[in-house]
């Protein structure tokens, strides 16, 4: 008996579609080319298999994904995850804020930024470096964008540069992607 | 649709700007970004969902985040794609009350605009309204990319914009 997960943890759960995923003996040609099925390569996610009713969205995005949160130079790993996890709090998405949580906490080596988010949400009190940045992608993540020209000042004060700055609009921006995805075609739950 | 790109034309980037020179380092990002809204926008496969009931859905969640250029693109493809009175009150920002009668229709707009404005509150039982309204199961699928990708495309133009004005 599975349990839905509704509250924020850096403990990863396993997610669980609300529709059906393709199954890989039903899927077409064009749906095993964007799942990237290879003979060594047969384990896909159910998630990624749901994503596989959309073949030509998947095929695209999971590059644009991968460029934008592993790319390298610019921003580093952990301010990209931390970018990622304050949409995932505007958003609600439990299972993204997880996994991008808990890949801050590992990058880090620290938990106390991510205890502090999970307990405060949009309103968490963090050391400025982390302040400034988890800032800037939870105004950038609200609809209307509440970002302002403020928040780029103070991006630049930290001593990001212009690269920097603009891998943190790419990381918060997919987020507002992956977490109308996951947090809407399914749902965290723990077995 | 090669050629332009949506994201730097309509957050105003100018050529040789320095801003221009960091977008140029993820020039692969945007590229991509370009083929992902003719994904959603103009797939070669529509399924359930039409370019032109795409278009109209993107229009709606473009003012809804407040951006009248790329409302205005939108506005544009509906009309390439034939704009009808329900499609163009789904683009005007009209209440649900007000689109008509085709369940269907009302259905994707609700869910639209729940994917763009209240996401936060999302549960299963919006999933559970499409299925009650006859949307097939790749359509929520494809409905949920479309809104999805929108709201990434509307803030990356916002971010961008805001960085080239502190710049």
């Amino acid at each position: 008996m599975s349990v839905p997960v509704h509250e924020f943890t850096a403990d990863v759960p396993r997610w669980s579609p609300y529709v059906t995923p393709v199954t890989l003996e039903d899927a077409t040609p064009e749906q095993l080319d964007a799942l990237q099925i290879t003979p060594s390569n047969k384990k896909v996610s159910a998630y990624v298999l749901t994503l596989a009713h959309d073949p030509e969205s998947l095929k695209v995005r999971s590059p644009l994904f991968n460029a934008i949160m592993y790319g390298k130079g610019g921003l580093s790993p952990a301010e990209r995850e931390l970018g990622a996890v304050g949409a995932s709090i505007v958003n609600r998405c439990v299972y993204c804020a997880a996994v991008h949580a808990s890949r801050f906490n590992q990058l880090t080596k620290r938990t106390d930024v991510i205890e502090a988010i999970f307990a405060d949400g949009v309103d968490a009190e963090l050391e400025e470096h982390q302040q400034v940045i988890f800032d800037f992608a939870v105004r950038l993540s609200k609809t209307p964008s509440e970002a302002t020209q403020a928040d780029i000042a103070a991006l630049r004060d930290l001593g990001l540069s212009k690269l920097e700055i603009l891998d943190l609009i790419l990381s918060a921006s997919i987020f507002g992607w992956a977490n109308r995805l996951m947090h809407t075609l399914g749902e965290p739950v723990r077995d | 649709m090669s050629g332009t790109n949506l994201i730097e034309s309509l957050a105003g980037l100018k050529a040789g700007s320095q801003l221009a020179d960091a977008v140029s380092e993820r020039s692969g990002i945007m590229e991509m970004s370009q083929a992902s809204h003719d994904a959603v926008l103009l797939p070669r496969e529509p399924g359930g969902l039409s370019h032109a009931e795409r278009a109209a859905l993107a229009v709606r969640m473009a003012r809804w985040n407040g951006d009248s250029g790329l409302a205005a693109h939108y506005r544009e493809l509906l009309g390439q794609a034939g704009e009808t009175s329900a499609l163009a009150a789904i683009a005007s920002g009209a209440a649900l009350e007000q689109l008509g009668a085709d369940a269907r229709l009302v259905a994707v707009t609700r869910h639209v605009d729940i994917l763009t404005k209240t996401v936060k509150d999302a549960t299963r039982a919006d999933i559970e309204a499409l299925k009650a309204a006859g949307i097939a199961e790749p359509d929520i699928v494809r409905l949920a990319e479309l809104a999805a990708f929108v709201n990434y495309q509307v803030r990356v133009i916002a971010g961008l914009r805001l960085l080239e004005e502190v710049l």
